[in-house]
């Protein structure tokens, strides 16, 4: 393993493909799809390779020394204004228990939805260059540990998300487009207003001895090097560090998308075409809950306790009006939209509940989200592909029809509803628990629940009136699966059924993370009131 | 007093002496060439070249010129005004390369001469705006850059909405340079002099009265914000930009302005300064709450900009309200009324002459094939054109400030400014404004890209020149984003102002 930057190579692999794929010429659709297939399978590879390798003891969150694959050089150095002192931006990457069940997914995922963007034939050149560049940006928003490179790589998601909605996306395409892009934008400015207030509020010791304002996520988190007059930090009377997280909060809730800045998503879904909704809700909504998690948590964690009823608040209204919303769906991929809303609100519930089952539950629930719901959009994708629509009352009995094709939707929707045997269940339930344990959310715990059901009448509903009954006569035509297809759900069933026969392997790899956030945020409580209590 | 001080001086105008020699050179080959005018631009080339690099030689000065025993000085040689001098000149080149490949400028061929000649003459009124330091230079530089200006403006006769844009510019810019003249003879009539630096030594030790003070400040500074078009000073912006020929409206939106924001920094800085405190902050004469005045027009400027580009069709004038909005950021720079702020303000200055000088030639190489600048004629321009298409999406990205390109460095060192001058509203509103400038922007790409065209492809190829110089604009776009260590250490070689 050595000195091989590879998260660097995880990283910026894409990017490489896409300068290759900007070279060819138009005609080479064959070539750009399958250098795209091997950037990304590329990727799953090198994934499984830090998995490999990954040392299961090591905490991170906080302690540089516990984070693994660090890599870390000067990038922008400015020295000599007198008045504002040294400037340097770090290229800071590392990953923990938090990051790497997000790099393996956003691995996975991006490599499933190449073959979901197979079909793509309006000129296929630009949307795999913006594709290879936005799972640059994915990857590096969950690697970097620098603020100001995650912020980089946080925009640099959006502009080829835009396009790639924009151009290949359905007949209102233009609209969810740039609503994506205004709502994410707004998000982020809050989000850079905040990175800047910290910058200016952290001083982190270089090794000569000179104090040196820092963009270095992990400083941010360690009390020591917040200068005293900085208007983030605790110890100062007139801080602003509550109005800074709820900013922070917002901006990473716009992504996720929470209540009430969730009216994006279910026109960005629609319109996307069937890979990039897969992205899109396969990893990108987790960059809202994992930038909460790396981000708001530790870095604010006085605000965080203050703030957990509202989160496990908002993560009930998320529940429960997203079941709501999703039954009332006549489009199925709406529904499945709102279903994700719905489903994220698990992950905020379970972030709120502050101790290692519950926080357990969350990322988990993120990792499962991310593969069930990407398996859900590919299975739209198929019966539009075939049917081109997505009606949900203009079908009826595809079981008979294409059998092979409805045990996989059975499969993915029994895991989505939280069945017993699959990934759903393990961290729906591990939700509710962390959830009940802990005092002050419990009542919403209790009311959350009701989402489990509302989900289990929405799917089961849409299964019977899409799968069960008699089939129309105009659909007497469609096929089963195709190889292609079957290449996308069949790693993802798998995938699903393993997590749920042996969840542990994959709460193992985060568990001594999630340890060292519970700790840390308790150990917090003491520490800022005596800051602030100077 | 006798002639050597001049000579003495001499020196240290050499830029502007470079300037004014081509300037005569190009009237003289004007006639002796007759109809030959092929050769104009690359004299003018020329004579860029050799100013660049007095300019350069400037970067190491820092003395005044013309001082005698009455007046301290009436032109400035220091790192400051040579970055705006180098930002003027980068500006020419582009533009002089912009003017050999317009058609609406090869329509009047046989005013080459004209045109050249006065291109320079603006140049020269720019180096003194920004290098001057006594009021009498300031009117005189600004009323040279505009007489020039005005001309240039309705100079292909032509069209009739060029005739119209130069009427509407004479009218605002004779009432406004007369107000600032009204402004400058108060501040004579208070202090008896006419030299910044001098009327800054008055006004420190004696007290003055208040209201008439106020009043001098506020006059001349119409002077300026007309030249830097903030609001309310703007009205002549959009339509002079729409009017104008392209060439002309990339060089007005850069360079003039440019110049214009040089003379407001040295005109506050000098004028007004008490002291300097060592976080870099500016302590200024408590007569005239600069700070407030600022704050409000800054706000006023980019909101007014921004919401009023949300509803162009034109994308030259559109251009022109995102150049107000872009004042009003810069305004931002001034409202911190510090070191950090004119930092901020000379990075911004860098990567905006890239990017919207790029604009710009994009719109204008359009221009010369489809004969309009109409947002709803590039529709699908994205796929006939995929060079030039992308090109504008990285200048109009950069304008609205995302990473990974220039402008959001540019951003991000004003923001950094105000946040550490503890404007935190301030900042809100100015993100806000660029999450709506994002609208206005993308409009256009969402033509570009995401629709197909109506009126059939327009075929044409680009030429090996015209991507070069793109390229050119385009690559520091990018490169700047990702690393910017060299905009920054420019920046700070060129912040130092004599006297301070």
């Amino acid at each position: 393993m050595g000195n091989f930057p590879i998260l660097s190579f995880i990283t910026f692999l894409p990017i490489v493909g896409m300068i290759i794929i900007l070279c060819l010429p138009k005609s080479q659709t064959l070539v750009m799809k399958s250098i795209t297939l091997l950037i990304t399978g590329i990727q799953v590879i090198l994934a499984g390779f830090l998995l490999y390798h990954y040392n299961y003891g090591m905490g991170g969150i906080n302690n540089p020394a516990t984070f693994q694959y660090i890599e870390k050089f000067r990038w922008i150095e400015i020295s000599g204004f007198s008045w504002i002192g040294k400037i340097k931006i770090d290229y800071f990457l590392g990953i923990d228990g938090l990051s790497i069940p997000m790099v393996l997914l956003t691995a996975i995922i991006s490599f499933i939805a190449t073959l979901a963007s197979w079909k793509i034939d309006k000129a296929v050149k630009g949307y795999f260059a913006l594709y290879l560049l936005l799972v640059t940006g994915m990857m590096g928003v969950f690697v970097a540990l620098d603020f100001f490179l995650f912020y980089v790589f946080w925009e640099l998601m959006l502009l080829p998300m835009y396009f790639l909605i924009g151009i290949w996306g359905g007949p209102r395409r233009e609209y969810a487009a740039i609503k994506f892009f205004l709502y994410t934008l707004l998000g982020s400015v809050f989000i850079l207003l905040v990175v800047i207030g910290l910058y200016f509020s952290t001083m982190e010791t270089m090794v000569d001895g000179t104090k040196v304002f820092t963009f270095n996520m992990l400083s941010m988190m360690d009390t020591h090097n917040f200068v005293a007059t900085g208007i983030l930090s605790p110890m100062n009377p007139h801080n602003l560090r509550f109005i800074a997280y709820i900013a922070l909060f917002i901006g990473f809730a716009i992504k996720i998308p929470m209540f009430p800045f969730h009216t994006w998503l279910p026109d960005a879904h629609v319109e996307a075409p069937t890979a990039i909704s897969v992205i899109l809700a396969g990893v990108l909504l987790k960059m809202g809950t994992y930038g909460i998690l790396r981000v708001c948590y530790p870095v604010f964690p006085d605000i965080t306790q203050k703030m957990i009823w509202w989160i496990a608040a908002f993560g009930m209204i998320n529940i429960i009006y997203g079941a709501l919303c999703a039954m009332a769906q006549k489009d199925f991929k709406k529904l499945i939209a709102y279903s994700s809303v719905s489903h994220m609100g698990f992950v905020m519930l379970g972030m709120a509940s502050l101790n290692t089952i519950g926080i357990s539950g969350a990322v988990l629930q993120m990792f499962n989200h991310g593969t069930i719901t990407a398996m859900l959009f590919i299975i739209v994708g198929v019966i539009y592909d075939r049917a081109h629509t997505r009606e949900i009352d203009a079908f009826g009995g595809l079981a008979t029809q294409m059998p092979i094709y409805t045990g996989f939707v059975t499969l993915a929707f029994f895991a989505a509803i939280g069945l017993p045997g699959l990934s759903g269940f393990i961290s729906e339930s591990f939700v509710f628990l962390g959830g009940f344990a802990f005092e002050t959310i419990r009542l919403i715990t209790v009311i959350s629940t009701l989402g489990i059901l509302l989900g289990a009448g929405y799917m089961l509903w849409t299964l019977q009136r899409i799968y069960l009954g008699t089939v129309p006569e105009k659909w007497k035509l469609l096929k089963d699966l195709d190889f292609r297809e079957y290449a996308m759900l069949v790693p993802l069933s798998i995938i699903i059924i393993f997590l749920g026969v042996y969840p542990s392997s994959m709460l193992n790899l985060m568990n001594s993370s999630v340890n060292a956030m519970v700790k840390f945020m308790m150990d917090s409580k003491a520490l800022y009131s005596s800051l602030t209590g100077l | 007093m006798n002639i050597d001080y001049l000579i003495n001086s001499l020196y240290l105008i050499k830029p502007e002496i470079a300037i004014s020699a081509t300037l005569v050179l190009l009237v003289l080959m004007d006639l002796i060439m007759g109809n030959n005018k092929k050769l104009l631009p690359y004299i003018a080339f020329g004579g860029l070249i050799v100013t660049s690099f007095f300019i350069v030689e400037q970067f190491g000065m820092s003395s005044l010129a013309f001082a005698t025993k009455a007046n301290k000085g009436m032109v400035v040689t220091d790192p400051f005004g040579a970055f705006f001098k180098a930002i003027v000149v980068f500006a020419s080149f582009i533009v002089v390369y912009l003017s050999i490949k317009s058609d609406e400028i090869k329509a009047s061929f046989e005013r080459h001469g004209e045109y050249y000649t006065l291109i320079f003459g603006m140049i020269l009124g720019m180096f003194f705006m920004i290098s001057a330091s006594d009021l009498i230079l300031i009117y005189l530089s600004l009323e040279l850059v505009s007489l020039s200006s005005y001309v240039l403006a309705g100079f292909t006769k032509t069209s009739k909405r060029n005739s119209e844009a130069s009427l509407k510019y004479v009218i605002y810019g004779g009432v406004s340079s007369g107000i600032m003249l009204f402004g400058i003879s108060i501040l004579y009539g208070i202090t008896g002099s006419t030299n910044l630096y001098e009327i800054n030594s008055l006004i420190q030790a004696s007290s003055i009265p208040n209201l008439t003070f106020v009043l001098a400040g506020v006059l001349i500074f119409v002077g300026i914000g007309y030249k830097i078009s903030a609001a309310p000073f703007h009205f002549w912006t959009p339509d002079v930009y729409e009017g104008a020929p392209i060439s002309i409206t990339a060089f007005l939106s850069v360079a003039s302005k440019a110049a214009g924001f040089a003379l407001l920094i040295r005109f506050i800085k000098i004028t007004f300064i008490r002291s300097v405190d060592s976080e870099g902050y500016w302590h200024l004469v408590d007569m005239i709450d600069w700070k407030t005045f600022f704050i409000f027009l800054s706000i006023i400027t980019m909101t007014l900009g921004n919401f009023a580009a949300l509803w162009q069709d034109n994308l030259k004038r559109m251009l022109a309200y995102s150049s107000i909005a872009h004042a009003g950021y810069l305004l931002l720079g001034m409202a911190v009324l510090s070191n950090q702020g004119m930092i901020a303000i000379i990075i911004y200055f860098t990567i905006y002459a890239f990017m919207n000088l790029g604009a710009f030639f994009v719109v204008m190489l359009i221009a010369n094939k489809i004969g309009s600048e109409d947002i709803d004629d590039y529709k699908g321009l994205g796929y006939s054109q995929p060079f030039l298409g992308v090109s504008l999406a990285i200048f109009l990205v950069s304008l609205t400030g995302l990473p990974p390109t220039a402008g959001f460095v540019g951003k991000l060192y004003l923001f950094i400014a105000l946040v550490d001058a503890k404007m935190i509203t301030l900042a809100v509103i100015a993100l806000l404004n660029s999450v709506v400038s994002l609208y206005y922007y993308i409009r256009v790409l969402k033509n570009l890209f995401l629709t197909r065209p109506e009126k059939g492809i327009f075929e044409f190829n680009v030429s090996f020149s015209n991507g070069f110089v793109m390229v050119l604009l385009a690559a520091p776009v990018i490169i700047f984003g990702i690393y910017f260590t060299p905009i920054i250490d420019l920046a700070k070689s060129s912040m130092q102002i004599l006297g301070f």
